[in-house]
């Protein structure tokens, strides 16, 4: 059987699946030689990456499913990873395992197989299993398993030549099926043979399937069979009556006992060599009395040392202190002088909100050491497999604050870009936790471009960089505890996989940092023109001074000057333009100790920038982003106001 | 030797003032017997009890029959309430009925069943019977929920106890099955426990899920 799928491109399809953490993007990569992320934590790949790959001078369109430990779905990126496997007609499917784990994970190789697919296995990260004392025969396993099967390690080049050799000279499903129980095979029989319409699955496994009371493929079954549906209702029902088990346990099991024969001879165990340094390192990671302060270590380091000394200070001192101020600028703005005729298209490109002028410098000198140092820092601890050890640690806090410990990613990567991290609140389990998550990004997690300024800013007065500090993580608890006791909706539960801690790659590390820098240069960069532009427009227009007298009693409120309202303008369209413009008005001494301490709490809690506001949008939908803006609008000068006659009563800063 | 109802409750009776309240006899007013009832009579002619005008005693020989008559009860109350889900008053009653047909080794067989229960639900101990002695013995506590274990403590998944079934097949399709050997690694700040060669987290919740064997000491 040779059915050569074509798709309209003309490509041959290699689709490529298994559990996460098994080097499947790595071996998309080696294949496609583009970018992907690839990660630690399981949820992060939820995009679907499509490259090309030319193998034996022949094209194939490869794609990188998210990760699946089952053909039966449960979460949302299962579910996109078996539509793949269902409706894209591959010509491959590649099932990539972990060798160390081979037991646990062939179970969904005799799925694939028995769904009918094209498999071709690959058992990944053979040098760690070898280093751990496993053995296993590669030929023997696929003579058992009746496909081609390929040992690899695809992090070292090993493996590659053999997978696209056996890619190149596929021949087609083996058809091969394997025997259950006898009572199994028999209700399997029952199903099947109610069936009449035509699947791209074999019947045998769709049985399976909807014994297991997949919904998706029970409403898909219901279309295609009309009338007859009626008939394998009542056996599936039946069936399920008759065993009173969960159906889904029995055939686990019996998958389990299936494999344990089928690598009978196949694994061979020696003893392996004793605790690693990685595993020593893994137990203080884990270890609350000794994670605690490895934990409050890096942050410093990353956070402080590395993002804001470095990145902050360092390097932007040398992009915006001196490229732009001493170079660029002068030399832009003089050319716009002298060629740009009207006043009003000099303002938009070089004047005081110009597209170049603000859009663009702020852009390139100011924000990208900062993101990208930040980025770097994320994706070595990504790399390492330290987050999700940091989740499991931090779990039981942040259970109080009705979230999992797995919402500590978004958190942490918020304090990099926050409407990064609002998108990825969408990798939470429940509705609950994503909002809460936002709520809290919106409100509470200042970015690292808004910390670099503020963090400079407050230094300068003895105490309110203290006073900040408590304010922001006070506010962080109380909304947190407020939005568990308050928010309806399931209590999260907290399960994972630990990937065991290894030494970053250097090329997964790169890979990483710079599709996160792409992502946000492509999503970002085009906002702060747009922002720019919409200054420009209101200066122009005379809006923006109107918006700005507007929010004037507001400031009074704050205890704060007339020229403050600018600020937080700003600030909507950028939280570091707010950030920035304090940076000035504090320069030429127009606030003081106190004021300047209520204007950088209020524009830390004060609403998201623009950009922010629109992932929420797309994330959460108009009701709730509405709604979250409206309440982080009235804390932040609530708590701000509050503040002020807080200072002012007990004297700070006279 | 077959003891009637009444005769078990009173002997319950005795029990509980005695050994547990302190007190040296009860009066015929409090067990709501007259002076002539049968199941007086028919304790003290096995000498179980000892009849002095109005009071009666518990006598050293109906201590034991007595102390089972508490076990049963309170095994019976463990039932109503932990498996067959009935709760306040109406369990009690049903277990007052119940208690009685546990004789004659059925107490033993419920015992291991519920995993040799220390406390009723009211708190008051259990009386231990033989078998919870020899499990104590033998180590061998039967099944227990993972959160049960210390760190370090091996064992076997005996089965997933999850209300929710998507959470039960996401954990078995991880590798989470039952018969498969564990390590718990760490019971502090969550559950980490070690399969073959991977290692699995979950929280306290999910934990009282999953229940074990663990292996013997």
């Amino acid at each position: 059987m040779s059915n050569l799928h074509e798709s309209e491109s003309g490509h041959r399809k290699v689709v490529l699946v298994g559990n996460p953490n098994v080097g499947k993007s790595v071996l998309f990569n080696a294949l496609t030689g583009s970018y992907s992320v690839v990660s630690n934590y399981p949820g992060t790949s939820v995009e679907v990456l499509r490259g090309d790959a030319t193998i034996d001078a022949q094209t194939y369109r490869v794609l990188d499913t998210p990760g699946m430990y089952s053909l039966l779905p449960i979460t949302e990126e299962e579910r996109v990873g078996r539509t793949i496997l269902l409706t894209e007609a591959a010509e491959v499917v590649v099932h990539v395992i972990d060798a160390r784990n081979i037991e646990r994970m062939l179970p969904m190789t005799l799925q694939l197989i028995e769904a009918g697919l094209p498999v071709i296995l690959a058992v990944n990260i053979l040098d760690e299993a070898e280093r751990l004392g496993m053995t296993i025969d590669i030929p023997l396993l696929s003579k058992r398993l009746g496909i081609p099967v390929v040992g690899a390690a695809f992090a070292r080049k090993r493996g590659y030549e053999e997978l696209c050799a056996a890619i190149a000279s596929y021949t087609g499903p083996a058809g091969r099926a394997f025997t259950y129980a006898a009572d199994l095979e028999q209700d399997m029989a029952r199903i099947a043979a109610s069936m009449h319409g035509r699947y791209s699955l074999d019947r045998r496994a769709l049985a399976l399937l909807l014994l297991q009371k997949d919904e998706e493929l029970t409403a898909q079954v219901a279309t295609a069979e009309g009338a007859g549906f009626t008939a394998i209702e009542t056996a599936l029902r039946e069936v399920i009556f008759e065993r009173r088990s969960d159906l889904h346990l029995t055939i686990s099991m019996e998958r389990r006992r299936l494999c344990r024969s089928l690598l009978d001879g196949v694994v061979v165990q020696s003893a392996g060599p004793g605790t690693s340094l990685a595993d020593r390192l893994s137990d203080i990671s884990l270890n609350l009395w000794t994670g605690v302060p490895l934990l409050l270590l890096i942050l410093y380091f990353v956070l402080y040392v590395f993002v804001g000394q470095f990145g902050a200070g360092t390097l932007v001192d040398f992009f915006e202190g001196y490229l732009f101020e001493e170079w660029i600028n002068p030399f832009v703005i003089h050319l716009g002088n002298d060629y740009l005729p009207w006043y009003w298209l000099r303002e938009l490109i070089v004047g005081e909100y110009g597209v170049f002028t603000l859009g663009v410098r702020y852009a390139v000198a100011l924000i990208m050491p900062i993101v990208g140092t930040f980025f770097l820092a994320f994706s070595v601890l990504e790399d390492s497999g330290y987050f999700p050890r940091l989740a499991l640690l931090v779990d039981r806090l942040f259970k109080r604050f009705g979230m999992s410990g797995r919402a500590v990613i978004p958190i942490v990567l918020g304090l990099g870009c926050d409407t990064m991290a609002t998108m990825v609140t969408r990798t939470l389990e429940t509705v609950r936790e994503r909002i809460i998550a936002t709520v809290l990004l919106a409100l509470a997690i200042p970015c690292s471009a808004q910390l670099g300024v503020i963090m400079g800013l407050l230094s300068e007065v003895p105490g309110a960089l203290a006073i900040w500090t408590g304010v922001i993580v006070l506010i962080f608890i109380v909304i947190g505890l407020l939005s568990a006791q308050l928010l309806p909706g399931e209590k999260p539960v907290f399960y994972m996989e630990v990937p065991p801690l290894r030494m970053p790659q250097l090329r997964n590390v790169l890979v990483k940092t710079l599709s996160r820098m792409h992502w946000y240069f492509f999503e970002i960069f085009p906002l702060f023109v747009i922002a720019s532009v919409l200054l420009w427009a209101g200066k122009m227009s005379g809006g923006l001074k109107a918006l700005v007298s507007l929010m004037e009693p507001t400031m009074h409120l704050l205890g704060l000057p007339n020229e403050a309202a600018a600020v937080f303008v700003f600030g909507f369209f950028r939280r570091d333009f707010g950030a920035a413009g304090l940076y000035d008005m504090q320069t030429s001494g127009l606030l003081s100790a106190t004021q300047l301490t209520v204007a950088a709490v209020t524009l830390t809690l004060f609403v998201p920038c623009v950009a922010q506001f629109l992932m929420m949008k797309k994330e959460r939908g108009w009701g709730v982003s509405l709604g979250i803006f409206v309440f982080v609008t009235l804390t932040a000068f609530g708590v701000g106001a509050l503040l002020n006659k807080l200072l002012i009563v007990t004297g700070f800063g006279l | 030797m077959k003891l009637t109802d009444k005769a078990e409750e009173i002997l319950e009776a005795l029990w509980i003032a005695t050994e547990e309240n302190g007190e040296l006899s009860m009066s015929l007013e409090q067990l709501t017997a007259a002076a002539d009832d049968a199941a007086l009579q028919e304790l003290t002619r096995l000498a179980f009890i000892e009849v002095k005008g109005t009071r009666v005693h518990l006598r050293h020989e109906g201590r034991d029959e007595a102390r089972m008559a508490v076990r049963r009860h309170r095994l019976a109350e463990r039932l109503m309430m932990d498996v067959l889900d009935l709760k306040g008053v109406h369990g009690d009653e049903r277990a007052c009925e119940f208690e009685h047909l546990l004789r004659l080794g059925v107490d033993t067989k419920l015992c291991t069943l519920l995993n040799h229960p220390t406390t009723c639900p009211h708190g008051k101990p259990i009386p231990p019977g033989a078998c919870c002695e020899k499990a104590r013995k033998t180590g061998d506590l039967g099944v227990v929920p993972l959160t049960e274990l210390k760190a370090g403590e091996e064992g076997e998944i005996a089965y997933l106890a999850t209300g929710d079934s998507k959470k039960m097949q996401k954990l078995m399709s991880m590798g989470v099955l039952p018969g498969n050997r564990f390590t718990l690694r760490r019971a502090f700040p969550s559950y980490i426990f070690r399969i073959g060669h991977s290692e699995f987290a979950v929280d306290a919740e999910l934990g009282r899920e999953i229940y074990v064997r663990r292996d013997g000491a």
